[in-house]
């Protein structure tokens, strides 16, 4: 069940729009703000309040890359594996994350703390090679300065 | 020399890496432009002074804005409502332009579309942005607010009689949502596969009405139009394209990074002047100079001016977003297109079949070359794909552009390709 807050912020966001699904994107990422994910449910849920078939949203919830529709860790890591993070050394950083963490590419750590997915180009280009963890921009980033930023997502 | 050293995108942004407030923003003569038009201007010679300024798009396909803005019909009798929106999702591999104006100056690009807006007499606007990009989205967020607190945007703009709401929409990644058919069915909340066109989004756009999709950085130059006028505009520029650009140049230079330069600039320019050159014991092997969907360029054409022409007339390339990304010595010609195609072919939106099926193809032929595998007859598989994906061969121009740098390769780095068959390795990797 969405609660209260789910409910508001989804009518708020849907506002904007002459048409209720536009808002379908938001509400999404208000429901995934809160759990991480968005489940089956929830996907039946919202579609019923935007005047959607739960297969339509689904539909553009599996198109985006930053829309969960699994369970992901408590932090995820996106690694941008464009072109010039690709020629500034990603797989030095890709390499160094996989063996820190354990887990290859789309695979989250066995106590659910990180989530670790490839990103097509986040726009970072000047800061190769590239890294964003839960919207947050790091780079340049060195293979060992991994430890370090990793510690700060508890 | 024709040309200046003026900014006027980028001059105003505070070096310490904040967003310039509403306060700083008046105070460096913003939304005076606003003023004067709805003052003193018509839409028609909002429209008419961006069309003598030049002023192309900048998300790429360097289509003039004026003639674009003309397309949507205004005066008495014109549908309502109409909508304009700015193509903030900046994901062409190699740009991050916009970004850098829309956290830098986000007022600058509010007051832009305003402009935009009541040139084609828009009811709505919206800001299209990437997910990616958050911390423009609050910034932008934040600059709305102080806009309508100063009555910028609502019933009466500015105190005139032209009302205008500005909103938000947050999208969620796909490099297919900058093709602006897409955009509109990503905002709309449907999935974002390309429209068949005609009709065109200046008749026929968001929710089936008129609808002008301009890019943030095109939205940027036209207060400065606005403003100063069209022949202090052209006058910026070092060719016959108006205005200023903001390059960008990454890979393994000295100074990766952006920088505001007069339209025309040249690539060597970009590339040693500002870019610092490249890094210690590394060489330029060539430049991809538009971003991921343009043909490489190799040394010897430095020389040429990055405009929209002739980029394409002397380069055999394009000026794209004017995002360039530098391939040295010491990386793999094969390795970087293979990067291309396998993220050409990620964001393919699947909806036509030569683009859905073309690019992981492609995609996997040159990892089969990339790691030892290839044979010579993938070489002209690989070249009857470039035709095959070829303009008008698919519904929109996601995969022409992907097999841009794919064609330019083929034939620049020839030997290269044919080093990996017969070796059986890439000759890069130790």
């Amino acid at each position: 069940m969405l609660t209260e807050d789910e409910l508001k912020t989804i009518e708020e966001a849907v506002k904007i729009y002459p048409h209720r699904r536009a808002g379908c994107v938001e509400a999404m990422r208000a429901v995934q703000e809160k759990r991480g994910w968005v489940g089956d449910a929830e996907i039946g849920e919202i579609a019923a309040l935007l005047g959607m078939t739960a297969d339509e949203l689904d539909g553009v919830a599996t198109f985006y890359p930053f829309i969960f529709r699994r369970p992901v860790g408590r932090h995820v890591i996106c690694v941008c594996d464009s072109v010039a993070c690709w020629v500034m050394g990603h797989e030095t950083v890709l390499d160094a994350l996989k063996n820190r963490l354990g887990v290859p590419l789309g695979g989250t750590t066995a106590d659910g703390r990180f989530t670790l997915l490839p990103i097509s180009c986040i726009g970072a280009c000047d800061r190769a090679p590239a890294v964003m963890i839960d919207g947050d921009l790091h780079g340049p980033v060195a293979p060992d300065a991994i430890p370090a930023i990793l510690g700060r997502y508890k | 020399m024709k040309g200046s050293v003026e900014k006027p995108l980028t001059g105003d942004i505070r070096s310490d890496g904040k967003a310039l407030s509403l306060a700083e923003y008046e105070k460096a003569g913003g939304y005076s432009a606003l003023r004067k038009v709805l003052k003193e201007m018509t839409p028609k010679e909002v429209q008419d002074a961006v069309k003598a300024a030049n002023l192309r798009g900048r998300g790429g396909a360097g289509f003039p804005t004026g003639m674009k803005w003309s397309f949507t019909p205004i005066g008495e009798g014109a549908p309502h409502p109409k909508f304009l929106i700015s193509n903030s999702d900046e994901m062409e591999p190699g740009a991050f332009k916009d970004r850098v104006l829309m956290e830098g100056n986000p007022h600058q690009l509010i007051e832009g579309m305003i402009i935009a807006a009541y040139a084609i007499e828009a009811d709505a606007a919206y800001i299209f942005l990437r997910w990616a990009y958050g911390e423009s989205g609050s910034r932008i967020a934040s600059a709305l607010k102080e806009a309508y607190q100063a009555a910028y945007l609502g019933p009466s703009v500015a105190g005139s009689a032209y009302r205008l709401d500005m909103h938000v929409h947050v999208s969620a990644g796909r490099y297919i949502c900058g093709e602006e058919t897409a955009l509109l069915n990503a905002l709309e909340g449907r999935r974002a596969v390309p429209r068949a066109k005609p009709p065109f989004p200046g008749t026929n756009g968001l929710w089936g009405r008129p609808t002008v999709v301009n890019n943030a950085e095109t939205l940027a130059n036209v207060p400065h139009i606005l403003k100063n006028g069209p022949e202090w505009y052209k006058g910026l520029s070092l060719s016959a394209d108006g205005g200023t650009k903001v390059y960008t140049v990454s890979g393994r230079v000295r100074r990766p990074g952006f920088w505001e330069l007069p339209m025309g600039t040249t690539i060597r320019d970009l590339l040693e002047e500002h870019a610092g050159g490249m890094v210690e014991g590394r060489t330029a092997r060539a430049v991809i100079p538009g971003g991921g969907s343009t043909e490489f360029v190799l040394p010897e054409l430095f020389d040429t001016p990055m405009t929209f022409d002739v980029m394409e007339k002397q380069a055999g390339s394009r000026l794209g977003t004017g995002t360039m990304i530098v391939l040295d010595d010491a990386t793999c010609p094969v390795g970087i297109v293979r990067n291309l195609e396998a993220f050409f072919a990620r964001e393919s939106c699947g909806w036509c079949t030569p683009c859905r099926d073309g690019l992981p193809w492609i995609a996997r032929i040159l990892g089969d070359i990339e790691e030892g595998r290839g044979r010579r007859e993938d070489l002209e598989v690989l070249a009857e794909h470039t035709w095959l994906l070829k303009m008008h061969h698919t519904y929109c121009a996601l995969a022409p552009g992907a097999i841009e740098p794919l064609a330019s390769a083929l034939k620049l780095f020839e030997a290269d390709f044919i080093h990996h068959i017969e070796e059986k390795r890439c000759p890069y990797r130790h």
